[in-house]
Order: structure tokens, then sequence, then C-alpha cells
């Protein structure tokens, strides 16, 4: 099998890079975090790379809004070269905050004929930062990085994470392309009725969304905190298991490759 | 040149989530809760813009046009004053000139990445008030819209052509005649300057400029204030003491050195080849090992002062602050997890009860809580561990302990700068804020303090501070530096002078970067500003040292040389500002000295008669008392999960909602190797005797530790003291007690301090309407931090109950120790005897649980603190979603008792060292046997009942179901 090489891109404030690159090589890539200024200076770096992986953290202390500085960043400087990546058959994720970037620099989504993103990810409906672990649920079988996943369960650590749709007909839209890849979901399945199910709000409880390929994809929870069993909340009780289920979406990256 | 403004309201249909805040905290004030409240929050443009062009500035970056709508205009224009409500007053909050505003700093940035010519931006938050009078609106404005420390407040429309730009500074040399001065001149100088120096000090200090034949400059002046400062040089603790109690007398030359680094020399010398700390009470923080190849560090701070004018900058400032001690110690480490302890008031304080200057106890919590999680969670640091302690006594002078714990290869411990190598100052630029914290910090609160010391407040910025770690790391593993350590109280004047205390330095200040002009130099050698850190870097690695920061966009600069003169010598330009020499300023101050004593309070017995009726509802009071109460909504806004070494939550249980006892997190995720962190603090006990404070606070420090899986062997401890007004031998006498205490305890239990800190002076005065002074000082409070070591981070255990008919047993002796528990409290009752620890008995319990556990043999366990054995198991039992059913009448107790005293002792006393474990049937003989050198009883067994009960032979003293005991104890801090 080919070993994929991995960016786990960096910026001042990103904070999850050392975990989200140590998950990618466990499932058998090549990870290397690189500064966010290295790739400004020669985009062209990111040709060595297959997989681009944006993780999570407070990129320019999401100062302004999430994600947006860095995003605005990728618009005003790295538009070519991201689209050439997404053509060329190569994966790119991100993961919390790189969520916020993936949508906020019209990347993951692309903006509408007046230059409006069609979605954003804001304030949590209570306002504020939230830890949890949350039940999620595969709601689409368009998503490269969820292939074999029904259910799964991982946390969330985020204040701005409430996915809003900008208008019914986007929403149906990207629910018909199979794109609202990820949702949150009861322990049992079921639709969330609300907090803390859905931990944000989210419109139609979207945690993740990907784009017409399925190799381009965002996500609010953090599968790479948990590649261990006793990462898991309950592991004393609930027996320690060989691995954490948040591994399964790093090998499905690797395993895109093979 | 233009100055437009842009306002960013939620968007049609979105919530109004600011203005909902507003009007809660309105009613929670008990305001008039008619208001109503329209917020916006904005920012102000200075530059060569096009309307067309903020108008696209205001759509691509300042706001999300999906959520959110703007107006947009010049400053001034009347589009700007129309109310979204109709009839209301306007209120606009700005940050004070010179305060940190990172979200403009930040917006600049991307305005100017995007090729727009702004030159300058601030922040500001709008509000449109309707349905109060004015003066109701003036109320709000100062209790929950602005703070006047940080924040001007401006009512009606904005009056501003163009923000703020600092004047040019043109230099002059300020001396100070100090030789001609008298003792009142001297004392006063000390004063009005925020020396804050004592009479003999400021004698010394004139007789040694007399000496000179000359006098000092006002920058030599303030370099010996800051270094002579209680915050710098614990001239108290450290000096001579002359102590007495019920036991006799004793003198100390160093009382800190003679009493808790004493007890770790002893520790040291006893375990001879099996030392294991590496570097303690000399870096910024202590080490010891951890395995091969990484030491682990820990430090504890306070912030109490600052937090205490203003929250959220105090807060946020003081874990940023405590992150830099790990990262300046040896060469650098890397921080891998916070802990975080608050005192407050009573959250629901009367506002009539505020006196003059305090800001209500709600507002300080709710605002201390947002200053860590942005720091720490921004910073990438898991807050895994903390607590919150709540007595009227803080009001005016809340505590906020920040902790941080870092991991260093074993070969970078030590650093040492040396003579020829640059004085290299990075990260955050220099500006005005933090002026006087180190001498203020030593200074007792009045209602005065805000105007007097609002310099000493600020606000953080933690990006500039994670982008300092990153290059930090990178520069340390290249070996491109001999020396680090951060900037903290008392700015480059202590940082630059502890560096060069053994060599000598010569420092440049008008190379110092600054935030804006107008600083002199004076100002820039003491300034607090945050973010900073400084280094020593040879000269033949300056460049690549400079690259690297240039190549992450931090600033680096060379500030100075370190000189083989053993002099400080300042200078401004060619101009030579300060001369001293390293040894006056280090070791040119006087001894303090001081007198203390110590009585214990006589000792008062408890009436226990008809108590016991009462049980069930003393339980759920206890349970809903705000220091055991669920502290649910502060723990899930810290992101406990980031680095994903996280092995043990702080919150445990079926639900992910049960008090578990330590946090358990593994630094190297390839390795099970773990460490715990936890804490014990009980100030409460201190109103009894201050010695048993201490050791009950150390032992709840390891028994929580040890409650999860670790090794009592390998248990290092932090002390943080935070007392009133030392200079009372009384108060004076109450803390050495304690640090005897401290002294004790550690070598009876081989468990070494290897850093620590004190916090004194913690009064706050005001005066009431009659005119007289009131103060009011705080509780003795010594917190204790621990932090330990898990072989195997598998075997660790958590406190909810897992599965039905698993036994239940206490271990460990329990005492009629009632004094200063939590059932007095909330009984209201007086007297009683304070738990005490008896050594000899803790030691062999923590060994043998310890043991226990590691071999499996445990499925819960739980450390018994405040409201004793009953709040225990209720806590395993609503953690767990599970019941047990146990009978007392088993309990050992220290002597024999009858009736309600029995019962009551046996439920609710605090006697330390005790801890209930579940062990499964096929275990239980194991387990028996692990525990036979201990004291160790079966209580009952867990059951699927949902139902606690607890009962002592024939008579039910608890039958309540786990659903009303879980609400007890969640609803109160439910926010």
């Amino acid at each position: 099998m080919a070993t994929p090489r991995v960016l786990v891109l960096r910026a001042p404030g990103t904070n999850c890079d050392f975990e989200t690159a140590h998950a990618f090589q466990r499932a058998g890539a090549e990870a290397q975090r690189i500064h966010i200024n290295r790739v400004l200076e020669n985009p062209d770096l990111m040709k060595g790379f297959q997989i681009l992986c944006i993780p999570g953290g407070f990129s320019y202390g999401d100062d302004v809004a999430a994600g947006r500085i860095l995003a605005n960043q990728m618009r005003n400087h790295l538009a070519d070269v991201m689209q050439e990546f997404k053509v060329s058959d190569k994966l790119l994720l991100g993961i919390c905050n790189g969520f916020q970037v993936l949508i906020k620099s019209g990347i993951l989504l692309e903006d509408n004929e007046n230059g409006d993103p069609p979605a954003t990810l804001c304030w949590n409906d209570h306002g504020r930062y939230e830890d949890r672990w949350v039940h999620l649920k595969t709601t689409s079988d368009r998503c490269v990085f969820l292939r074999g996943v029904d259910q799964v369960y991982l946390p969330i650590a985020h204040a701005e994470g409430r996915f809003v749709i900008n208008g019914e007909e986007v929403a149906a839209s990207l629910k018909n392309n199979g794109q609202l890849a990820l949702a949150y979901t009861t322990a049992t399945g079921e639709d969330p009725t609300g907090f803390p199910d859905n931990p944000n709000g989210a419109e139609l409880n979207v945690a993740g969304v990907c784009d017409t390929t399925g190799r381009v994809f965002g996500l609010m929870p953090h599968p790479e905190r948990f590649i261990d069993g006793t990462q898991h909340p309950r592991w004393t009780r609930e027996g320690l298991q060989d691995e954490g289920a948040g591994m399964t979406i790093f090998r499905n990256a690797v395993e895109y490759f093979a | 040149m233009v100055l437009w403004e842009v306002d960013i309201y939620p968007a049609t249909g979105q919530v109004d989530r600011r203005s909902a805040e507003i009007v809660s905290e309105v009613v929670d004030l008990g305001l008039d809760a008619q208001v109503q409240v329209a917020a916006a929050h904005g920012y102000l443009l200075e530059g060569d813009l096009s309307e067309s062009e903020v108008q696209q500035l205001a759509a691509k970056i300042l706001a999300d046009h999906v959520v959110e709508k703007t107006v947009v205009a010049q400053v001034g224009d009347a589009a700007l004053n129309e109310s979204p409500i109709g009839e209301s007053s306007l209120v606009h909050v700005l940050p004070k000139p010179g305060v940190m505003d990172p979200v403009a700093m930040t917006a600049l940035k991307g305005i100017q990445d995007s090729g727009a010519e702004a030159t300058q931006v601030r922040t500001f938050s709008k509000y449109w008030l309707a349905g109060v009078e004015s003066d109701t609106i003036q109320v709000i404005s100062d209790k929950i819209l602005a703070n006047d420390s940080i924040e001007q407040v401006i009512y009606g429309r904005l009056d501003l052509d163009r923000l703020e730009h600092g004047v040019a500074y043109e230099f002059e040399l300020k001396t100070v005649a100090i030789r001609e001065l008298t003792d009142d001149e001297l004392e006063s100088l000390s004063t009005s300057g925020q020396l804050y120096l004592t009479l003999v000090e400021m004698q010394t200090i004139q007789q040694h400029f007399k000496k000179l034949d000359r006098d000092p400059t006002d920058i030599e002046l303030e370099s010996v204030a800051q270094t002579w400062s209680e915050h710098c040089s614990h001239k108290t603790l450290a000096g001579r003491i002359a102590y007495r109690d019920e036991n006799g007398e004793r003198q100390f030359d160093n009382m800190l050195k003679e009493t808790i680094f004493g007890a770790t020399v002893r520790i040291r010398e006893e375990l001879g080849d099996d030392d294991w700390c590496v570097s303690v009470f000399k870096d910024n923080a202590g080490i010891v090992t951890f395995n091969d190849d990484f030491n682990v560090v820990f430090k504890v701070e306070t912030h109490n002062h600052p937090s205490a004018l203003e929250p959220y900058g105090g807060a946020n400032t003081g874990i940023g602050g405590v992150i830099r001690d790990p990262m300046g110690t040896g060469l650098g480490a890397k921080p891998i997890c916070n802990t975080n302890v608050f005192c407050f008031a009573n959250p629901d304080t009367a506002l009539d009860n505020l006196p003059a200057g305090v800001l209500h106890p709600r507002r300080v919590m709710k605002g201390v809580v947002s200053g860590v999680r942005d720091y720490g969670n921004r910073m990438g640091i898991p807050t895994v561990n903390g607590a919150l302690y709540f007595d009227d006594r803080y009001l005016g002078n809340p505590l906020v302990y920040a902790g941080n714990v870092g991991i260093i290869p074993c070969e970078m411990s030590f650093k040492e700068a040396h003579a020829g190598e640059w004085v290299v100052a990075i990260g955050g630029h220099t500006g005005r804020d933090g002026i006087h914290g180190a001498t203020f910090s030593s200074a007792e609160l009045t209602s005065e303090s805000e105007s007097l010391s609002g310099g000493a407040v600020q606000i953080g910025n933690a990006i500039t501070e994670k982008m300092v770690l990153d290059v930090l790391i990178e520069a340390r593993d290249r070996g491109l530096y001999t020396c680090v350590t951060d900037c903290g109280a008392g700015g480059f004047a202590s940082a630059v002078g502890e560096m060069g205390e053994e060599i000598g330095v010569e420092v440049y200040l008008d190379k110092c970067p600054l935030k804006y002009d107008g600083l002199n130099y004076t100002e820039i050698w003491i300034s607090e500003a945050q973010e900073r850190m400084v280094f020593s870097v040879p000269d033949e690695n300056w460049q690549e040292f400079h690259d690297l920061c240039q190549s992450e966009g931090v600033s680096a600069n060379i500030i100075g040389k370190f000189q083989d003169t053993g002099r400080l010598v300042l200078k401004y330009g060619d101009h030579v500002v300060g001369d001293l020499t390293m040894e006056f300023l280090h070791n040119g101050r006087p001894p303090v000295v001081r007198d203390a004593f110590y009585e214990p309070p006589a000792v008062t017995d408890i009436d226990f008669e008809d108590t016991v009726a009462n049980a069930p509802d003393d339980l759920l009071k206890i349970l809903s008392s705000l220091n055991v109460a669920s502290k649910e909504w502060v723990i899930r806004q810290y992101d406990h999960e980031v680095q994903a070494g996280s092995v043990i939550k702080p919150l445990v249980g079926v639900a992910n909602d049960g008090p578990g006892d330590a946090a358990v997190v593994r630094p190297i995720l390839d390795s099970w190797r773990a460490l715990t962190i936890s804490c014990g603090m009980n100030p409460r006990y201190g109103d009894f005797d201050t010695y048993h404070m201490a050791t009950s606070g150390i032992d709840e420090a390891i028994r929580n530790s040890v409650a999860v899986g670790a090794d009592p062997d390998r248990i290092a401890i932090l002390d943080n003291f935070c007392w009133g007004y030392t200079d009372r031998p009384e108060t004076l006498g109450s803390l050495v007690r304690a640090a005897l205490a401290c002294y004790d305890m550690a070598v009876d239990l081989q468990t070494p301090f290897i850093s620590g800190k004190d916090s004194l002076n913690n009064e706050f005065s005001s005066f009431d309407d009659a005119g007289e002074k009131q103060t009011i000082s705080i509780p003795s409070t010594l917190l204790i931090s621990a932090m330990g070591q898990v072989d195997d981070a598998r075997t660790c255990v958590t406190m909810d109950f897992k599965e039905s008919g698993n036994a239940i047993y206490l271990v460990g002796k329990t005492a009629c120790e009632l004094g200063g528990s939590h059932w007095t409290l909330v009984r209201d009752m007086e007297g009683g005897h304070v738990p005490k620890v008896d050594t000899s008995l803790a030691r062999p319990i923590f060994r043998a649980v310890h043991q226990a556990i590691s071999t499996g043999l445990v499925r819960a366990c739980h450390d018994l603190s405040e409201g004793g054995l009953a709040v225990g198991l209720a806590e395993m039992a609503f953690a767990g979603g599970l019941g047990a059913s146990v009978d007392l009448v088993n309990v050992e107790t220290d002597r024999e008792f009858d009736g309600d005293v029995e019962l009551i002792t046996k439920l609710f006393s605090e006697s330390n060292t005790r801890f209930v474990c579940e062990v499964k049937p096929e275990n239980q003989e194991a387990f028996e046997a692990a525990m036979s050198g201990v004291v160790c009883s079966l209580l009952g067994i867990v059951d699927d009942t949902e139902q606690l009960s607890i009962s002592c032979g024939n008579v039910v003293a608890v039958d309540l179901p786990i659903a009303e005991l879980k609400e007890a104890w969640q609803s109160p801090l439910r926010w």
C-alpha cells in the first residue's frame, strides 16, 4: 500500500496539530505539521501531499469569527492551489476549527452567485464554549472519510459550531447531494430533540459536511481525541476498547490511496 | 482620513444572545426586570478607505451575513444612531486607550491582508436600553456592561474623529532626591510612588545612595522596589520570624527554608539514590522525574488582586502567566495541562450588601471562569482539574489560583546564561499595561484600589503566547539558547535582573519594541505587558534564532547583553539611566524581622441531641452547598481533552457528570505512563487550627490522586498560601503554624514539596456610611496541589459505582471530627473537633489502597471529604446510576459512641485518609487481604434499586432516591 503524505496545516493558534498528525501516523500515513507561512511562501509545496488536514484550535485566536482570518488568507492567496488540490483526486479534512476554515474559505461549499457563503458555523445556541461527548450518525454514503461508519461517539469542544444554512433551497440541495454527511443523534440513533444531544443547535443536526465528491470533509467533533480506548469517558465502566472509534476516519483516508 | 464605524447586529430571525444575557443579569442583580436591550458589537476603522471598501470589509471579514446584519457609516452618521428597539438610550463601551484589544489587532491584520489600507482598528460594544430610568442605566453600565478599570463608557452617540495615537516620548532623565528626605517623607514616597516598601527598606536605599554620594534615578528606585517586593522576594516568609504557640517558641532565620523547603531536603536525603526530585524551589517551576526521557514540572500561582478589579483580565493573565512558568523552567517545558482553583463570595449576595468598590461575586465568578477559559482553551492546554470554594470573606478579595504542568526532556532541565550572550526578548510588545503589578500585589486592596492601580490590570492575548510557545520548543530543540525565563511580575526588571544576577547585564531600553509611542524608559523597564519571554542567545545563534521567530511571525529583539561586571546597567540610547550593583539589588535588602504567635481557639462541643431525624435533609443540603455542588457549568467551558492525553476526565460516571477525584493525563501518546492532578483545600478548618487545616489539605490532595490510581510514593505537592495581613503577629502565626504542619506531613508521608508561592495581605477595606473603616480579611487559605504518577493508565479507576451486587468497603478510621464540617455549615452550628491526620495510619492506607487499585481489585474508589461518608456514598451512587444499601454498624470509630453522636459521626464526620471502595464479589477475599494491615470495614452492597439507603443497625438514617440526591447536587450552579 502506498503511504500517503499528509500536510497538517498549522497557523498561529492551531493547537490540535500534534495529536492529529499522530492519528494519521498511526493509521499508516506520513504526516508533517507545516506552518501556513511556509505554504504562503511556496504554495507548490502542497503538490507533494495527498491529504491536507486543517486541524482544530483557534487560528488567529478566532478573533473576529472562528476560522475567518485563516479562511480569508486562503481565499486571498491560495485559491488556485486549493482548487488544484481538490480536483486532483486528493483528500481534504477539516476538524473543528479546520471545518470552520473550510466553510468560511469557500473551499468546502462554493459561494453562491452573490459571493455569499451558502452556510456558516456560528455561536452555539447556549452562547458558551462546550466540551462534551456526542453521538453521531452517518447520513449519507458520499463521504470517503465515513466509509463503514454507521454510528460513532466522539467529543466536541467548541464555541462556534452551530451549522446554519443560507435558506431552504440550499439546505435541500445539500441534503439531496448527500453532502450533509454526519449528524448529531441520540444514543439510540434517534433525531435529537435539542441540547445536549444536539450540542450547539445546528440546523438539521448537522455535525459534518462533505463536498459533492465526498473527498473534502469538515466536521465539528474531534476524531483524533478518540484513537485509544482510555480516551473514552466511560472506559472504566464499560471496558477498555483496543482502539478508539475515531481511528476509522483516519484509516479511511489512508486506505483511499491503497 | 476618515473614521468608519461598522455595527454588527444579529440578523432578523437570529437570537440576540448578548441582550438576553444582559437581561438575565439585570434580573439576577435585582434591578429593573422591565429592561429591553438590543446589543451590537462593532469596529472603528481608521485609514484611507472608501465606503464601498468598508462595505466589502464588513461583508467579507468583520461580519457573517448568514447570521448577522451590519450598519456601515462614518462615525457620527445618523444611520448609526437609529435604535432598533424604538425610544431608548444608547451606551457605547470601548477599551480604554492602551488596553490590549486582540480582536482589533487580528482584524487589522485580516484587513491589511486583503489589500485595504486601514491603519488602526478598535472594537467596541453598543447597547440600546429601553424601559428603564437613566440612573438604572448607569447602574447597568457599571455592574454589567463595562468595567471602568479597562473600559470607557460613552453615553449617547459616538463623537470621535480619530483613534488615539501615542505621543512621541522626549527623553528626560529623572532623579529622586532621596538623600534629604525625612522618615515621614520616605514613607510617603513609598506609598505615592507605589513602591510599597517599608521604612527600613527606604532608609536602606537612602543610606546606599548617601554612600554613593548621589541621588538615585527613578528607574533605579523602581528596580529596587520591584526586586525587593513581597511578590518577587517573598521577604516575609523567607525572613526572620520569632514564633510561639502552646508548644513553645521557635526562631527562624528563613521560615520557608526551615519548614517547607526543609522537608524536601530531608526527604531527598532519606531517599538517597532513589531521589526523584530534579530541581525544586529554584527555577520557575519544580521538576521531578517522569520516565527515562522526560521530567515533569509543576507550578501554581495566584492572581488575586488583578482579578478583584477586573475578573476576566486578571484571571486571563493569571493563567497566561503561570503557563509561562513551565515554559521558562529549565530550557523550556511544554505545557500539558492546567488546574484552576477559585474562591468567591456567595454568587447570590444581595446588591445592597456590596461595599463600595467591590464587584458583585456573580460577576467576578463569571469573569474569572471566562478569563481562564479563553486563555487555556486558546493555548491548547487542557484544563483538567480544579475547585471552587465559597465563603463570604472572599467578597472584596477573591482568590484565583492557576496552575500548569509541563513536560521537558531530562537533559534540558537546567540552564545558565553566560557573559557575552545577547539578552533577547520575544513575543508581545511593551505597553503601559501592568505597571506596578508586582508592588501592587503586595498592597492591601481598598475601595480606592481601582483608581490608584488600574494600570496593574491587563488583558492577555493567548495567541501571542501560543506563537511564543511554538517557536520556543523549536529553538530549544535546535539548541539556540542557553537560558530562558518569563516576564512576569516586575516585567523586564525582574526577568533580566534575575537572569543576570550572577553575571551582570547591560540593557538597551530604547531597543525594546513598544505597542505605541510615548513610554519613558522606566515604564519600559517595569511594564508587565503579557506574553513576553527573555532568552540568553549566543551571538553565533542569533541570526538563526531571529529567523525562526520571524518565520512564524514572532517579534524577537536584542535588548541587552550579559556582561561580566556584576552590575545592572540601564541605557536609553547613549544615556546611562541606571547603574546598580547586583549585590545591592539582590542582597542589599534588610531582613524582614517579624513576630508571630498562635493561640488555638478553645474547643467547644457540639450538641448532637435530636439531630439524626434530620439526616436526610442535612444530606440534601450538603449536596446543594456551593462547595460540594456540581461544577459542570464551569468544567464544560474548559477544553479538558485537547492534546488527546485524557484518561480520567473531571466528570465521570454513567452520564459523564459525576465528580471525579483527580484528573489523569498521558503526556506521551505512545506510552501508558500517566500523571494525576488533584488538589486539597479547606479554609473552614483554618478557623479551628491552621495546623490541621494544612495537614487535612495535604491528605486530601494526596488521597484524591491515590483514589484514581496514583502511586503514593511518587506524588509531588505544591503549597500556595493566601493569607491576610501578615504584619499582625497572630495572622503570621497562623501561617507559620500551617508551614510547620506542611513540614511534618511531608516528612512523615515522604511526599516532597517541589514549588510554592505565597500571596499575603489579602484583605479588603472600605469605609461604611458612618465613615468607619471596615476590613474583611480572607480566611487563611492554603491550597495544596498534587501531581501523582501512574505506571499504567489502564489500571486507573473512577468513583462511580459500576455494577449491582458489588461489595462496598470503607477504608480508614472515623473519628468524631465535625469541627468546620459541612454538616455544621448547613445546620449553622459552631464548635466541634477539627479533622486531624494520623500519619502513622495514613501512609499504610495510601499504600494499601494503591496496591489494591493497581492490581485490579477495585471497581470504584472515592475519597471522603466535605460531607463525609454520606456525601461520598451519594455521589458514587448517582454518578453510577445505581443504588446502594449500607449498614454503618461496622464503621470503625476511634472510640465508642452511642445514639445520635454515633450516627452523625459515621454519616457526616470529615475524618481524613478515608476511601470508599467498590469490589466485585470474586475479589473480596483478595481485597480484604490487601487491607489486612489497615482499618477496613464492609458496609454493604451496590444494587439496582436507584435508592440510597443507609442504616445503622435498626435505625434507618437515609433512604432517598438517587435522582433526588443528584438533583440537589446539580441544581445550585446549573447556570
